[in-house]
């Protein structure tokens, strides 16, 4: 097996060089499932409780964001455990093994580092194996984290089911690891491949939960189904497991046959010739910047339109749900016995505007990457200066997160149009959608910031989204204090279709934005280009 | 002409390495100016001070009469700059790139660019990241020389070039040179910046530590002799400025202080010359000179020789 030589030293060069960033991914995850299991006693204390929030979630905007609700009618710790906690954490996951594996593949050979590494003794497959065996490693250590510390965490969970939770969840992570090395092969750019294994997993999510929503076979078409499937401390089923196994074995094959075809560097995708001259757009710091983003900046867009489009099309269904539901009746009249409709639309559109936050800080960040790769450099050796040139990633960035906005409102209200038959739904809904520009704007301006002031740490503006997501998604089982919430910019925007349009905090968000990016902009025309 | 560069005293500091210690640069208007030095002496440190990448910490530069931080997007239109480091947009094609900077600088010149895209022999369609290193390098240096910038900044242009492009780019400089243009050549290929450069600097440890044109650097150094002579080589190792002295049945070689010269000269003849053959130090021998871990005892020979 000469193809496989090298690979433990390998392995342990990676371990080496991980060996902080793989314990922060898997501590992370560890813990919030810990700890977030942990407060249910505290949140939930009675049996009546745990039922009214199993009413809460029992229909198809549960389904959809959370799971598929096994165990509603005996709501225990353990059913909620796996209905609340396990369909995020198998994202956190997926995710986790596809930054890995590329990060070890595809990035190792795009920035000729694995030329080095191949030349010297070390098999074809090497690099490969090195990277799996790694990944699955990380799995099976959260595996057992997870399954030691969950009925640690609470009593009454079973250690069988916390077994089946962990299992489930692993076999997300292996899945993820799979497809991510089979990625890795087509493209010959890491972002390429992060990007291909990425749409797998949302396209996967999207799978399990209209699937779930609709509870049709749809949901066994994905592996986040198969986790869900397990039924963990319900009625535990070990065999989508081996689903999972298959599937990843299948993908590792695969993955293994193009590695031993191929040459180091190359991708499937081949590269085509492309123009000789430059096209017209392209003769400005701004044309670059739209050539560099225009296809991220088409994909997201897609993404939201059709996101907005599916939102649309269950808002009426998951309406009638909400009426059979006393509790949420209830806190509907509270708050000002809206349309559950609107409601609904509310909620989605401040949750396509969470995930649009990250199209905003990937976007600003993108100069960041041009400097580090010494790209930027001559530019600004050009008669550019250095605020165009930054002005230039930063017009993407927030137009952008417009155009976004736009294509969600679009979708959203097309298909309620289509549903209601009033075509007022179209412009009230793309106005909901609007709302939260001068929010994203902040998001921009955060990273700007971050990039003029400290540009080696610029990647913080993600800590500040996780901590924001975070908050958002877990915030009410944890109970946490209201201010927390506040520090989120989305959550000062009127919630439109429910609440009023009111100008305001639009001035606000939008002057909050306006002074991060004055200062990103000045600090980084005082400072050196730093590599 | 008035001086297109010139430095004084200027600091750079990167936490605690010090990159520039004190460097003066001058490089005057209308001169091929060669940059040399070892690997991390603060060649391209310098560069990026000049196009206002990096602020120094202290002491003074100027470039074509302005302030290269202040005034950086004014003096950009004047100047064209090729990097050591050359890395291009993985899909962007290299004609889009070469068409890019042209328009950034004012606008393409169609003749110009094909001529120097035939010249360097490159395909304009490959994308930036299927471009060998060689190739990348082209990419960078066609878009530099495409401009008429009156100043061009080149730090290490041919690194990775084959021995012909080299020729080709040897052609395009004197070009350049002969339109009365100036250059600021960084290189680590010596017979490159012999062959063009009206004046070098060498800068080590972030000084410079000697300037002048080539024959003026000579005439500081020292140059060797080999001799067949008749008698014994008696008294040479005690004149003033002699240096690795070999005696080998009637054969002497040795280096002299150039400032020695005449009188070394004189000596041998009453030796009773055979033979006599003397070469002044290539390049590369001076330069080792400062390369080496004795720089002390090359700066002492400079001091001695031009006392
Ligand atoms: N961004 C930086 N951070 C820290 N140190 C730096 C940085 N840039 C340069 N240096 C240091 O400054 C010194 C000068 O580097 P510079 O790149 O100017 O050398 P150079 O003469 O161009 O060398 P070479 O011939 O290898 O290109 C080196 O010691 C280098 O390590
Ligand atoms: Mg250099």
């Amino acid at each position: 097996m000469t193809s496989l030589t090298g690979t433990t030293r390998l392995i342990r060069f990676i371990l080496r060089r991980d060996r902080v960033r793989l314990s922060v991914w898997v501590l992370a995850i560890a813990l919030s499932v810990l700890g977030s299991v942990a407060s249910f006693a505290e949140t939930y204390p009675t049996a009546a409780d745990r039922q009214t929030r199993a009413e809460v979630l029992d229909n198809p905007a549960g389904q959809l964001f959370i799971g598929p609700g096994y165990g509603s009618d005996n709501y225990t710790y353990g059913a909620m455990t796996a209905n609340e906690m396990l369909p995020l954490a198998a994202v956190a996951v997926a995710l986790m093994s596809i930054f890995l594996v590329v990060r070890h593949t595809r990035a190792e050979e795009e920035n000729e580092r694995a030329e080095l590494v191949r030349a010297a003794p070390v098999g074809r497959l090497a690099p490969l194996t090195a990277t799996l065996t790694v990944a699955v490693g990380a799995q099976l250590g959260l595996a057992a984290l997870l399954t030691i510390g969950l009925p640690a965490s609470l009593e009454g969970l079973s250690t069988t089911g916390s077994l089946a939770f962990s299992t489930a969840l692993a076999g997300v992570g292996v899945v993820f690891a799979g497809l991510a090395a089979v990625a890795a092969q087509l493209t010959v750019a890491a972002r390429g491949a992060i990007g291909i294994a990425s749409m797998a997993v949302g396209g996967a999510y999207l799978v399990r939960s209209v699937g779930d929503m609709n509870d049709t076979a749809l949901k066994w078409v994905s592996p986040f189904g198969w986790a869900t499937e397990m039924r963990a401390y319900v009625d535990e089923r070990w065999w989508p497991f081996l689903l999972s196994v298959a599937l990843a074995a299948g993908a590792v094959a695969v993955a293994v046959a193009i590695n031993r075809q191929r040459d180091v560097g190359f991708g499937i995708i081949a590269e085509r010739p492309g123009p000789p001259r430059a096209a017209r757009a392209l003769g400005s710091p701004f044309g670059l910047a739209l050539r560099l983003q225009r296809a991220t900046l088409s994909w997201w867009g897609v993404s939201f339109f059709v996101l907005g489009l599916l939102y649309g099309g269950i808002a009426q269904e998951a309406a009638s749900l909400y009426e059979d539901i006393d509790a949420l009746e209830d806190y509907l009249v509270r708050i000002g016995a809206a349309d559950p409709a609107d409601q609904y639309l509310a909620l989605t559109a401040s949750v396509s505007a969470l995930m649009a936050a990250g199209y905003v800080i990937q976007s600003v960040l993108r100069a960041r990457s041009e400097e580090a790769a010494l790209r930027a450099e001559p530019m600004l050796a050009t008669p550019v200066g250095r605020h165009r040139w930054l002005g230039s990633h930063l017009m993407m960035a927030l137009g952008g997160s417009i155009v976004l906005l736009l294509a969600f409102g679009l979708g959203t209200g097309i298909a309620r149009v289509i549903s209601t038959g009033d075509a007022g739904e179209l412009p009230r809904l793309i106005g909901a959608a609007l709302a939260y520009a001068p929010a994203l704007w902040v998001f921009g301006g955060l990273a700007a910031a971050l990039f003029g002031l400290v540009p080696r740490e610029a990647a913080a503006a993600w800590g500040v989204l996780a901590v924001i997501a975070f908050i958002g998604f877990l915030g009410p089982i944890l109970q946490l204090p209201d201010w927390s919430y506040d520090l989120s910019p989305l959550e000062h925007v009127p919630t439109l279709p429910v609440a009023d349009f009111s100008v305001a905090p639009e001035l606000v968000l939008t002057a909050v934005a306006a002074a991060l990016v004055g200062l990103g902009l000045v600090a980084f025309r005082r400072r050196d280009l730093q590599t | 002409m008035a001086a297109a560069i010139s430095i004084s005293n200027l600091i750079k500091s990167f936490g605690r390495t010090r990159a520039l210690d004190g460097l003066d640069l001058t490089v005057q208007g209308g001169e091929v100016h060669g940059y040399v030095g070892p690997n991390g002496a603060g060649k391209t440190t310098t560069i990026r001070i000049l196009l206002g990448l990096l602020r120094g910490d202290e002491g003074h530069a100027e470039l074509l009469g302005g302030d290269p931080w202040n005034d950086a997007v004014a003096l950009h239109r004047r100047l064209a700059y090729v990097p050591g480091d050359v890395n291009l947009w993985p899909n962007l094609t290299g004609g889009e790139i070469i068409d890019l900077f042209a328009r950034l600088r004012g606008g393409v010149d169609r003749a110009r660019r094909d001529d120097l895209l035939q010249r360097f022999d490159l395909d304009p369609t490959k994308k930036g990241r299927t471009y060998s290193k060689g190739n990348r390098q082209k990419v960078a240096l066609i878009a530099g020389l495409a401009s008429d910038a009156e100043l061009l900044i080149l730090d290490e242009p041919t690194s990775g070039l084959d021995p012909l492009m080299e020729v080709v780019f040897r052609d395009c400089i004197q070009e350049v040179k002969a339109e009365g243009r100036t250059v600021l050549l960084s290189s680590h290929v010596l017979a490159e910046v012999e062959a063009l450069c009206d004046r070098i600097s060498i800068i080590r440890l972030g000084r410079v530590v000697e300037t002048g044109s080539l024959a003026e650097l000579r005439h500081l150094t020292r140059t060797t002799i080999t001799a067949e002579v008749a008698k014994p080589a008696t008294g040479l190792a005690e004149l003033p400025g002699i240096h690795n002295l070999q005696t080998e049945d009637g054969r002497i070689s040795f280096d002299v202080d150039t400032g020695r010269l005449e009188d070394t000269v004189s000596h041998l003849a009453g030796l009773g010359v055979r033979a006599l053959t003397s070469h002044p130090p290539t390049l590369e021998e001076l330069l080792l000179r400062h390369y080496g871990d004795e720089p002390a005892q090359a700066q002492e020979a400079v001091a001695e020789g031009s006392s």
